[in-house]
């Protein structure tokens, strides 16, 4: 496959492991935000080929994951009238909330649709005029752009029964949230490599000036992780704190323009919740004014009871890194894919399930 | 009455009822699977035997009912065909029961007939008895298809999940993934267009010329739904031993491979249609190797992965890139994700 | 996040393309690439090109990995 094998070679992976053993660290603690690459270095068991001194930490990269028990019961709550169909990534549907999920709404007769891109949620409603559909718009900066394309088609086209549940957030400020707690020693990132094709690699600089924190925008191949894995350790040798762009067939230092300026036409910067990090300011995005008649929250008003989280679901422990799936009560003995019980083993990026699936790894 | 595709004309329910509609309809039936077990039309079908009888059944609900490759009527013979010949049977005689949709266009009924007489044909397989049933409309999506299947096995033949060894070969016939892949492609929902076809073949031929080159087969299996990740696991389990794939061995079509990055998806959990793995003792791989690689069905065979001691009950693989991972079998549905 | 893949453009018309992805044909929106040819590479997230990728940047990025011995 053109583009992809290459990027997959043994050889050079042997090359770049061996390269990366000469190192003479005691421990560095390297963490990769996206859960994308989390499963990349699940999937290609690239920590068993690690040496013990460098330890990789998963963190809140997983957007589902991160989505506060408060907008997952919205989200449920808003398929339950009958007059909506809710558009909605794979992802969301087996999420359990705190007492049902869209999977089980949808069992009860809900409409539930899964779509692979906002641009089937346009569609289902130009095809569905007399009832109201709701796209789930959960994810990073890099669907945020997609989200407001489709609002602006919406717009353009006159159509009046389309709502977004707006749920996005941000990564530089979830990352400034991990380095300011303190919680864990974090030595460098493993930084997103599609979000920072929207915002380029200019957008970590405070990470690396104001923290000293080395940060590395990474590809998705097997090889552009250790590649990166490599880079951050010569910059920890070298005592550098920078920005470097191994990605950067992908990836420029002010990122991707015309994205930025879908995502300001439409969205405004606000404060969110976060599972497992609280509030954080300015981290997520909402609808300005004048798309104001797309909010599916303004115009439908899902109504919650308390929302709970189990207390023994150590999800927000593990999206921070200072727990590992395997030392939540929960792992295994009873929170499975099949019966999950917090949405770190649902998603299809989350930290429990890579951990399930493909063994402990290191 | 003769054919059964009066253009225009729709299955109805007089059709499912016993009536001189239904006589029809079934004397058409015979008259295409031509054989003379069937043209006698009693309740149940006798048939002699001394040997050890293999016996299964299975329904097909699949959806698109056509698809690149063929059609669930295809589906239906060579899937009973494949589960008789993976316990070492020779698939002799076959049931085909349809539940159809009030509405069914004839024209379409008659097709997939003549597609199920052409795969038994194929196979050499005869499809003796059968039923028919007509639901209102909504009661059945179009139509469903019920193939129960006998085979026979010669003595001397013991194969069965629970018979891996410790130190045999694991051979894949062929490509994975491409059954399922052709099936998402003809649902219309994910919008991609892709050249892949469903592999839907019939295995027992192969799977006769395997036992002529040794009698020392331990496990055959043919991964369909869960694909080779769950079947693999599945024997692991039943065989209590541990298994160790490697992941550049595994052939998969480069139509494929793009399909499963842009959706998400594993080629390892899609389901195949008519490919096998076997497991065999090392001694006699080269030699089974050779044997399904000048068979037209295991053209692309590959030699996998071996069974081991260690982590029983478990599969690992060996990754592309060098690394190992646990893989396990499949729990949920797949879903299309992007984040 | 992100599932982004590499695919190659076959067509345009107006803001969409139709792309070819290892053989796996499908339409993406353009508008987020500014003057993207036919026979270029862009990337493609959930319906959408993010950014075009440069072969010489893929190659040069080979290069780089096996350089690193």
């Amino acid at each position: 496959m053109k583009l992809v094998d290459e990027f997959r070679d043994r050889s050079i992976a042997q090359k770049i492991i061996r390269k990366i053993r000469e190192f003479n660290f005691t421990k560095v603690n390297l963490m990769e935000v996206c859960g994308t690459h989390t499963m990349v270095i699940f999937k290609n068991g690239l920590k068993g080929m690690l040496p013990e001194n460098v330890n990789l930490l998963s963190g809140p990269g997983c957007p589902v994951c991160v989505t506060s028990q408060e907008d997952i019961d919205k989200a449920i709550d808003l398929a339950k009238n009958r007059n909506v169909i809710i558009a909605t990534f794979g992802d969301m549907v087996r999420v359990p909330g705190t007492d049902s999920s869209l999977e089980e709404e949808k069992g009860n007769g809900a409409d539930v649709r899964v779509i692979y891109s906002p641009n089937e949620a346009l569609k289902i409603a130009k095809e569905n005029f007399a009832k109201s559909v709701i796209f789930l718009a959960v994810g990073f900066e890099t669907t945020s752009p997609l989200i407001a394309a489709s609002l602006l088609d919406a717009r353009k086209e006159k159509i009046e029964n389309f709502y977004v549940f707006s749920s996005h957030k941000l990564i530089p400020p979830a990352m400034k949230a991990l380095l300011d707690s303190k919680e864990v020693k974090i030595d460098g990132f493993i930084c997103p490599g599609h979000v920072s094709v929207i915002i380029g690699g200019n957008a970590y600089r405070f990470i690396a000036e104001k923290y000293n924190a080395p940060c590395v925008i990474t590809g998705f191949e097997p090889l552009d992780v250790l590649q990166s894995i490599y880079m951050l350790l010569k910059q920890i040798e070298e005592d550098r704190a920078e920005v470097e762009i191994e990605y950067f067939r992908a990836v420029h230092p002010q990122g991707n323009r015309i994205a930025q300026e879908l995502i300001s036409e439409v969205f405004e910067l606000c404060d969110v919740r976060w599972r497992g990090l609280g509030t954080i300011p300015k981290s997520g995005y909402k609808l300005k004014e004048g798309f104001s008649d797309f909010d599916a929250e303004k115009e439908f008003r899902p109504k919650i009871k308390k929302s709970k989280e189990n207390p023994d679901c150590a999800c927000g422990e593990v999206l921070r890194g200072v727990k590992r799936p395997p030392q939540c009560k929960l792992f295994r003995k009873i929170c499975s894919p099949e019966k999950p019980y917090g949405p770190c083993m649902v998603s299809s990026e989350g930290t429990c399930a890579a951990y399930y699936r493909y063994g402990g790894g290191n | 009455m003769g054919r059964l595709d009066d253009k225009g004309k729709k299955v109805l329910l007089a059709h499912g009822s016993g009536g001189r509609l239904a006589h029809q309809l079934i004397k058409s039936f015979v008259k295409k699977f031509a054989n003379l077990t069937l043209a006698k039309l009693d309740d149940s079908a006798v048939l002699k035997f001394k040997d050890k009888l293999a016996f299964t059944t299975d329904s097909y609900v699949v959806d698109p009912i056509y698809f690149p490759g063929g059609d669930i009527g295809k589906l239906a013979v060579n899937g009973t065909v494949n589960d008789l010949a993976m316990v070492g049977a020779r698939p002799l005689y076959l049931t085909a029961s349809a539940i159809i949709e009030e509405g069914f266009p004839l024209i379409e009924l008659e097709r997939i007939v003549d597609s199920m007489d052409r795969a038994a044909r194929a196979a050499g397989v005869e499809i003796v008895a059968g039923d028919t049933k007509v639901v209102e409309k909504g009661g059945a999506d179009k139509i469903f298809i019920n193939t129960s299947g006998i085979g026979l096995i010669d003595s001397g033949i013991d194969i069965s999940s629970k018979n891996a060894r410790i130190g045999d070969k694991i051979i894949l016939s062929g490509t994975i993934g491409d059954h399922g892949i052709a099936i998402l492609g003809a649902r219309e929902r994910f919008d991609f267009r892709t050249r892949v076809k469903s592999d839907s073949q019939p295995l027992n031929g192969l799977v006769c010329e395997i036992l002529k080159a040794s009698k020392k087969i331990h496990t055959l299996r043919d991964p369909t739904r869960g694909g080779l990740a769950t079947a693999l696991n599945e024997i692991a389990e039943q065989s209590g031993v541990g298994i160790e794939i490697e992941e550049e061995k595994i052939p998969v079509k480069e139509e494929v491979k793009g399909a499963c990055e842009m959706l998400g998806f594993d080629p390892l959990y899609i389901a195949n249609e008519g490919k096998l793995v076997a497991f065999v003792p090392e001694m006699d791989c080269p030699k089974i190797l050779n044997v399904m690689r000048n068979n037209r069905y295991g053209r692309d065979a590959q030699t996998i992965g071996r069974v081991v001691a260690k982590h029983k009950g478990r599969v690992v693989v060996r990754t592309n890139v060098g690394g190992e991972r646990v893989l396990d079998m499949l729990t949920a549905e797949q879903l299309p994700r992007i984040c | 996040m992100c599932l982004a893949i590499p695919a190659r453009i076959l067509r345009i018309e107006g803001n969409l393309a139709l792309v070819d992805m290892a053989g796996v044909k499908r339409e993406a929106d353009i508008r987020m690439v500014s003057n993207a040819r036919v026979g270029e590479y862009i990337l493609i997230h959930a319906g959408f090109a993010i950014e075009k990728i440069a072969k010489k940047d893929a190659e040069e990025t080979l290069r780089l990995f096996r350089e690193i011995v």
